[in-house]
């Protein structure tokens, strides 16, 4: 019990350290500009298809480094000659541009790298297992996503709240006017912080494209995750998107692992139904089996009894 | 005057949908038309909520895929003699599905617009159709559920065994859910729809609750996409999972904002230019997807109120009598553009090709040899220089088709 317990963390930890680098960028931009970024996982995508082919030619390292300076560009260029245009039109249209660019990126991906899955190795240094409990492996690979998500997390931390460059982005999302008359160019600070969140969502690519598997609907699998961790943990706060990753990466974690259900509700509570019951797929279900909904339930629980998320304040 | 001149638009609209089939009564466009039929109800529904309401839904599949099943159930039903009527009204029982669903998760969902829906909206998608997959009895897991729409009782001796018999009860069904839904938007709740979408706080003002006036529009659009989803399960007489999942959801939202969210007839457009382009294209280039990813995203760029919203910018133009002194602008842009179309088209197609020797337009380019791509280059990045220099002309000229003479304005004054 105790070492499913202590795995079923671990993986959790992996998951929600790796949902974090996503949801970082999204409630970052989301807080300059006011507009969720449904691309935001194509861009982790494409980080898993950059690095894959960079790995091809030049090795693991090299991916790590190259592939979200590309997606970071590219993110540039979508804010500066895409979304800039589209906010004239009012955040409607600014949802719906970011959702038809979601769309254009899948089907690019599939044109380019075509749609099977990528067979994206893992470094071979990191090849080992870290440290064996109960008879189980860890592996160092994961050992390392864990290190490098805490390592953004901490730098992302220190650059918005320490350096000056953080002040100026904070000031910007609260008094853009008053930043600009102070002299400093706000749409270049807009694409620079667009361009560095889709960059982070290309390195949270890069590095889970070898456990997660590298194929197109990659970015369907966790972009609506993303979106349900920056509502829960509210919008625009990093702090609630940080706790609120960790949440779902370990409830889906222990959901899985557990091997309770409904059964087991119904015995200790003393009751029994028939197999023809037209409910019993609701009386048989089990924990893991709901486990990729238990996201979207919270989802919709939060907005329900509070709107504003666990961390935010933003009242609409 | 101007009530028969409206009159004859929806009698023409009534005339030209029984008349399709007289046109071409084969067995892929009859099921084009059926397609389109479902499409059309769809799209309309889902421009109650975004175009009239403002409300942003990125699960609006929910409603068309549950009236969907529950039509099915009702068909399996007709097969096991549990109910017995003509299929004719199979659409109503997923519309009162659908608007069961909408009342239910819109007594909590409608409280605010914006973000907050969109994403209440999105996450409700999600958990519907993963529990689809979870609850087998009624969503019958990956492979859905199927039933026969022959069993109900004949009506006027016809047994409903072809997709043509199915398509005039599907005209018949659009053209009355058209009405209605037209009629909505001149309602009381229509209009106050339209206030709350532009301006919720100035509403509440004048004393209407904005989350009343967004649920009633909210079930509504559950209704009608309820039928629309009844008229799948008619015309397929099955369906599954993935009729209500976040895809058909996403399409449905592409259907309004392509043919325009501010126009009743916008997502008519759409979902007609959609369905064809889905159904036709599809055939000749396993590219389609991608060309429909760049014509939307285009869209949004450069026609952000969609094709009607095109069409409706010449009014002034068309008014004033100036409309023919474009033509010839239009046609001097057009052509470079086509042909730059034409160019990327190839080339994008040219780079996807297995084959050595690609067949595209009657011609056969060798996709190996570097000449060929140098030509299709030129040719592409020609035309495009073409297209940029001609547009000059062309704002010109709508600039002069634009103004209005002085002296109109001095009348209006």
């Amino acid at each position: 019990m105790l070492e499913v317990f202590i795995f079923a963390t671990l993986n959790g930890l992996v998951t929600g350290l790796l949902l974090f680098m996503l949801a970082s960028g999204l409630t970052l931009i989301f807080s300059m500009m006011g507009v969720l970024n449904f691309a935001h996982a194509s861009f982790y995508m494409l980080g898993a298809y950059f690095a894959y082919s960079i790995s091809l030619q030049f090795g693991f390292w090299l991916g790590l480094i190259f592939a979200p300076l590309i997606v970071g560009c590219l993110g540039a260029a979508v804010e500066r000659y895409g979304l800039r245009r589209v906010h004239e039109s009012g955040h409607v249209a600014e949802l719906v541009f970011t959702f038809g660019l979601a769309f254009l990126i899948e089907e690019a991906i599939q044109f380019f790298w075509g749609p099977d899955t990528k067979n994206y190795q893992s470094p071979d240094i990191l090849d080992f297992p870290l440290f064996t409990l109960f008879g189980q492996e860890f592996s160092a690979y994961r050992g390392f996503m864990i290190g490098v998500s805490v390592l953004i997390f901490i730098g992302l931390f220190r650059v918005l709240t320490r350096s000056r460059i953080g002040i100026i982005i904070q000031a910007a999302i609260t008094h853009p006017n008053t930043v600009a008359n102070l002299g400093h160019n706000v749409p270049l600070i807009f694409m620079g912080v667009f361009g560095v969140g889709t960059a982070l969502a290309g390195l949270a690519g890069v590095i889970a494209g070898p456990v997660l598997t590298t194929f197109p609907g990659m970015a369907i699998v966790l972009g609506s995750i993303v979106f349900v961790i920056v509502v829960i943990g509210g919008l625009g706060s990093l702090a609630g998107a940080f706790i609120a990753s960790l949440l779902i990466g370990l409830l889906q974690s222990y959901a899985i692992a557990s091997d309770v259900g409904m059964p087991d509700l119904l015995n200790f509570l003393g009751v029994s139904f028939e197999r023809d019951h037209p409910l019993n797929d609701l009386w048989t279900m089990t924990l893991p089996q709901i486990a990729p909904i238990l996201p979207f339930l919270l989802l919709v629980l939060v907005l329900i009894f509070r709107p504003t998320g666990l961390m935010g304040n933003r009242e609409e | 005057m101007a009530m028969i001149k409206k009159l004859s638009v929806w009698i023409a609209f009534l005339l030209v949908m029984l008349a399709l089939p007289q046109f071409s009564d084969s067995i892929l466009s009859v099921s084009i038309y059926n397609q389109m039929a479902i499409a059309i109800i769809f799209a309309l529904s889902y421009n109650m909520l975004l175009g009239q309401g403002g409300m942003l839904s990125f699960g609006h599949a929910v409603y068309f895929g549950l009236g969907g099943f529950l039509a099915v159930h009702t068909l399996i039903m007709m097969e096991f003699e549990t109910v017995y009527f003509s299929i004719i009204w199979i659409p109503l029982v997923g519309g009162l599905f659908g608007l069961l669903a909408a009342i239910f998760i819109g007594s909590f969902s409608t409280h605010k617009a914006g973000t907050v829906f969109a994403m209440i909206s999105l996450g409700i998608g999600e958990l519907i159709a993963a529990s689809s997959l979870i609850f087998v009895g009624f969503f019958g897991g990956e492979a859905g559920v199927s039933g026969d729409r022959t069993f109900g009782p004949p009506l006027f001796g016809v047994e409903f065994f072809q997709d043509v018999e199915i398509y005039y009860v599907a005209a018949v069904w659009v053209f009355i859910a058209t009405v209605f839904m037209y009629l909505f938007t001149q309602t009381p709740a229509g209009r106050m729809a339209n206030a709350v979408r532009d301006n919720p706080e100035r509403a509440e003002f004048i004393g209407y609750s904005a989350r009343r006036v967004r649920f009633i529009s909210f079930c509504a659009s559950g209704l009608f996409a309820g039928i629309a989803g009844g008229l799948f399960a008619l015309n397929y007489e099955f369906i599954t999972e993935e009729n209500l999942n976040a895809a058909t959801s996403g399409r449905v939202l592409l259907m309004a904002y392509i043919g325009g969210l501010g126009y009743f007839i916008g997502p008519i457009l759409g979902a007609v230019i959609l369905t064809l382009m889905n159904s036709l294209l599809s055939n000749y280039s396993d590219l389609w997807m991608l060309y429909l990813g760049i014509m939307f995203l285009l869209t949004v760029l450069f026609l952000p109120r969609g094709f009607a919203g095109f069409i409706m910018m010449h009014q002034v133009a068309w008014l004033k009598g100036s409309l023919k002194n474009l033509a010839l602008p239009y046609l001097i842009t057009c052509i470079p553009a086509i042909l730059f179309l034409v160019g990327a088209i190839g080339m994008l197609e040219m780079s996807h090709s297995e084959d050595a020797i690609f067949h595209f337009l009657g011609m056969e380019l060798d996709t190996s040899s570097t000449i060929t791509w140098l030509a299709a280059i030129i040719f592409t990045l020609g035309s495009l220089f073409a297209t940029s220099k001609s547009l000059p002309q062309l704002r010109d000229a709508w600039e002069e088709a634009n103004t209005i003479p002085e002296v109109v304005k001095e009348d209006e004054s």
